[in-house]
């Protein structure tokens, strides 16, 4: 059927444009897939490149490198850099690339915007990574931007929150055209519990999106009108409180974490069947436990706010709330443990990195369930501890997963094998890294160092070279995934199978058409959807 | 013999101090000394234990797994996909064990909530970057912050090794002294941006949000010093506002409140004197190390953009009426000056700017001067009260 296909492009002459206006213009969800890739590539190196600045300063006590307010600047940019360049990005691409293959649709609903979307993405970043070369340096108060110290910025301020709103359109057309694919392009036989999970997760992030982005959008611009406008939303002097807008960004900011771990959850339940041989455990259940969390994430908002001071009641509720998220979480977890029992395993690079996914995202969703009691949370809170935890649930589970995507993907996107050895070596150098880096943090944290401090007690110095030799390891390791993804694209270690892996085109649409994947696909729709986990 | 006395005596003593050097390295929360901060540790540790048993059963089966149903061992995959029993009770069970951690941890909140019948209280207020303590019950008030050593040291390119300043980074000018086995509430403001006082021994930290007043209280069993630090990013130099609570016997802690009270009383007096140019200049040195130099910079050329210049600055070369309304009252980011520094200390850094830092005006101006605006003030603040 492939070869049908590709004959009807040929007929039609849809081939991309030649040169570089073909990306430019580009209305292909492959090209503007591979754009949003590569971009987050970039944008992984340069916020990584920024903790990289952080973790050397902290390497020992004392002041060697940088100033203090530039180090808190790095702290901002690295979250922003890493939250909205990188993360965020790199699962819209996904998107992009993936969506449109399982579902059995020829294109996103819409291509236009689609374009628009990526473009104005990076016109946001660029913007926001020009603040750093303003006047009084870029934004230092942390991503959270909590008002009245993100006031004290110095010229970059509008010019910050003007990044914010382009990123925030951005994703809100992505989530848009994400949500109008999914309801209206599915090949006929693709009923909603068909799709594969990674469509599920991104149609539930799709919402959450769309839901919250445009309350960040409002906390900003009220942070604007409070500079510039004299409004007092954030100022008791004239009636209003600061802490209204940890409210308001955290309803945004819960949401938004699940945002960048929701599609994560989405590819490794598409990855651990693959090599397990078997279908998801569970689907049902996976697919109600990700509606569940996102519901979840609209109304806890304010255990990040457990020391600013709330009534007793206020606590309890968002302990109470906070403490159910571990129900549905725990229930994907076993899932996927389920799936991968009685499996005939194998340990290609992807599955190694989805299987460090289920066991370090654990840990941090320990450490999450710890924080979740309130009174603990008083000791824990904006300690080295939540640094910890945080970076658990985001490094080696989104970034990690990222990776395991990237491999698992990689030979249908160039019809050519990666290196599987070098794969191995980016794998285990990561996996042992990630740990070295972010472990000692807990202690830190639990033996009182605060976050985003350039220097340090005495007392904490062992944990930070360590945690620093760590961030090095891993920071320098994923220069083999750019060298990986290169050699890739010239040819690998050969040919790709149109299957790819053993197997797979039972369990996803993609996997039916040929390697690497023409430039139109599904311009008629398949007939034969997969549906294993439903047999 | 003697000298093999000393020999043991210097062994084991360096033994022991390396000791105390371990003592200060710890993996876990600290118990602290209060029964509240007990009651966190104790919740921390059950919750850490669940999960380790919880993830000890998660993971061993996933590596059992991992290891017997792999291709390379011959595994044929089983094609099940649900088991609805197997699924409500990995539902069920953990509901059940949250719960169960859900009531204890209610218990300690409200314990911690309930701040009524303090023995004493204390305002806690946050400036960038220092504390303010003010204690409402006799009058005593001060500020403070880091310490000269740990200041000197914390520069860039200080060239003095952290390892050598004793509590580096958590040592301050004034520490917090507070009576052991009594109950003292704690009210928490800002005076600018918000910032967060966490001490870890005491079990809790609590956010110092400008405008408004939030409570905590604290009870502590044992005589210590206890250190923490400001935990909320509030700005430049946020990781150097550390706090020191000295805990201390109830009739020592009364004996430190009779020292303050004389204190102030001779402060007044300095005030009165008159006071020569170099007097003041050589005393205003340190003041402005310690409040002046983390922004306008140690040689006072401020940072182009955010703060500006001291040296050959229109205003500190200009009116010096001016500049001390500007520095008594506050100016944009800057905070007002006039209730945190005392009259000598206002008039002798007012007078080192003009006379130091490269600038030589030649003028001064007298602490009594300060003193009278101060007192000006106060009478007003009464004023608006009634």
């Amino acid at each position: 059927m492939s070869a049908v296909i590709a004959e009807h492009d040929e007929h039609h002459d849809h081939g991309p444009a030649k040169g570089i206006l073909r990306w430019i213009i580009t209305t292909n969800h492959k090209d503007i897939g591979t754009m949003y890739l590569v971009f987050s590539l970039i944008m992984f190196f340069v916020g990584g490149t920024m903790a990289l600045i952080i973790r050397a300063e902290l390497f020992e006590p004392g002041l060697q490198f940088v100033d203090p307010q530039f180090f808190n600047s790095m702290t901002t940019m690295h979250a922003l850099v890493m939250v909205f360049g990188a993360v965020m990005p790199a699962f819209v691409g996904l998107a992009n690339w993936m969506i449109p293959m399982m579902i059995g649709a020829p294109d996103m609903a819409l291509p236009r915007m689609n374009n628009m979307s990526f473009w104005m993405l990076v016109a946001g970043i660029l913007l926001m990574a020009s603040t750093l070369f303003m006047e009084g340096g870029g934004p230092a108060a942390g991503w959270t931007f909590y008002p009245p110290l993100v006031l004290q910025t110095g010229k970059a301020f509008p010019f910050a929150i003007f990044a914010v709103h382009l990123l925030g359109i951005s994703s809100i057309m992505g989530a848009i055209n994400i949500i109008a694919t999914i309801f209206n392009m599915r090949a006929p036989g693709m009923g909603m519990m068909k799709m594969p999970l990674f469509v599920w997760t991104w149609l539930i992030t799709a919402f959450l999106l769309i839901a919250v982005m445009p309350v960040f959008a409002g906390a900003v611009t009220m942070l604007l009108t409070d500079r510039f406008f004299d409004t007092s939303f954030f100022d008791a002097a004239g009636g209003g409180d600061p802490v209204l807008y940890q409210h308001i960004f955290w309803f945004f900011g819960h949401p938004e974490v699940y945002i960048m771990i929701l599609p994560t959850f989405g590819v490794v339940s598409t990855i651990i069947p693959v090599f397990a041989r078997k279908p998801l455990f569970g689907y049902t259940s996976m697919v109600w436990a990700t509606g569940f969390i996102a519901f979840l994430s609209f109304i806890v908002w304010a255990h990040h706010m457990f020391t600013v001071g709330m009534p007793i009641a206020g606590e309890l509720y968002f302990m109470y709330a906070t403490i159910l998220i571990a129900i549905p979480t725990g229930v994907k977890i076993f899932n996927w443990t389920a799936t991968m029992w009685k499996g005939s395993m194998t340990f290609e690079t992807p599955m190694l990195f989805s299987i460090a996914f289920v066991v370090l995202f654990t840990i941090g969703g320990f450490t999450g369930l710890m924080m979740s009691i309130a009174p603990s949370d008083l000791q824990y809170h904006d300690s080295y501890f939540i640094v910890a935890h945080f970076h658990y649930t985001l490094v080696p589970a989104s970034i990690f997963v990222l990776m395991a995507a990237g491999y698992f993907w990689l030979p249908k996107w160039t019809g050519n094998m990666y290196n599987e050895r070098i794969a191995r070596l980016h794998f285990w150098l990561s996996a042992i890294s990630i740990n070295i880096l972010f472990f000692p943090q807990h202690f830190l944290g639990l033996a009182g160092m605060p976050r985003r401090i350039p220097d340090y007690a005495v007392q904490f110095a062992d944990w930070n070279m360590i945690s620093s030799i760590g961030a090095f390891i891993y920071g320098f390791s994923q220069l083999l995934f750019v060298y990986i993804v290169i050699d890739t694209i010239r040819g690998g270690t050969g040919k790709a199978t149109d299957e790819v892996w053993e197997d797979a085109s039972k369990h996803s649409l993609e996997w039916t058409l040929p390697s690497p994947a023409p430039y139109h696909t599904f311009t008629t729709p398949p007939t034969k959807i997969p549906s294993e986990h439903l047999d | 013999m003697k000298k093999a006395r000393q020999l043991f005596a210097g062994l084991a003593l360096s033994i022991f101090g390396l000791g105390l050097a371990h003592a200060d390295y710890t993996l876990n929360l600290t118990e602290g000394v209060t029964k509240v901060s007990k009651d966190v540790h104790d919740l921390h540790m059950l919750i850490l234990w669940i999960c380790v048993f919880v993830g000890i059963g998660v993971f061993c089966t996933m590596f059992y797994s991992i290891y017997h149903h792999r291709k390379s061992k011959g595994h044929k995959a089983e094609q099940f996909h649900h088991n609805t029993t197997v699924e409500i009770i990995w539902t069920i069970i953990p509901t059940a064990i949250l719960i169960g951690m859900a009531i204890p941890a209610t218990k300690t909140m409200l314990e911690m909530d309930d701040v009524q019948d303090a023995d004493m209280s204390i305002k806690v207020t946050g400036w960038q970057w220092k504390w303010e303590y003010d204690y409402l019950d006799n009058g005593i008030h001060f500020f403070s912050s880091l310490d000269e050593a740990s200041n000197k040291a914390r520069q860039k390119g200080s060239g003095i090794d952290p390892k050598t300043v004793p509590h580096y980074l958590l040592n301050v000018d004034h520490p917090l002294v507070v009576p052991i086995r009594t109950k003292i509430r704690f009210l928490f403001t800002a005076a600018d941006v918000i910032h967060s006082w966490w001490v870890p021994d005491l079990g809790w930290k609590k956010d110092a949000n400008p405008g408004f007043i939030n409570d905590a209280w604290t009870y502590i069993e044992k005589p210590g010093t206890y250190r923490g630090q400001c935990a909320e990013l509030c700005g430049k130099d946020h990781g150097f506002m550390p706090i020191v609570v000295i805990a201390m016997e109830k009739e020592d802690y009364k004996q430190w409140v009779e020292q303050q009270k004389e204190a102030a009383a001779a402060e007044a007096n300095a005030a009165e004197k008159s006071w020569t140019q170099e007097e003041l200049v050589a005393k205003g040195e340190t003041i402005y190390a310690n409040n002046c130099a983390s922004c306008h910079m140690p040689d006072g050329s401020g940072m182009p953009g955010t703060f500006p210049a001291i040296k050959g600055s229109p205003i500190v070369t200009g009116d010096i009426k001016q500049q001390i309304e500007i520095m008594f009252n506050g100016k944009g980011m800057m905070p007002a000056f006039g209730q945190m520094l005392n009259a000598v200390d206002f008039a002798a850094v007012a007078t080192f700017i003009r006379n130091g830092l490269g600038n030589s005006v030649g003028d001064m101006v007298q602490p009594s001067e300060i003193a009278a605006m101060q007192n000006a003030t106060a009478a007003n603040d009464d004023t608006d009260e009634e």
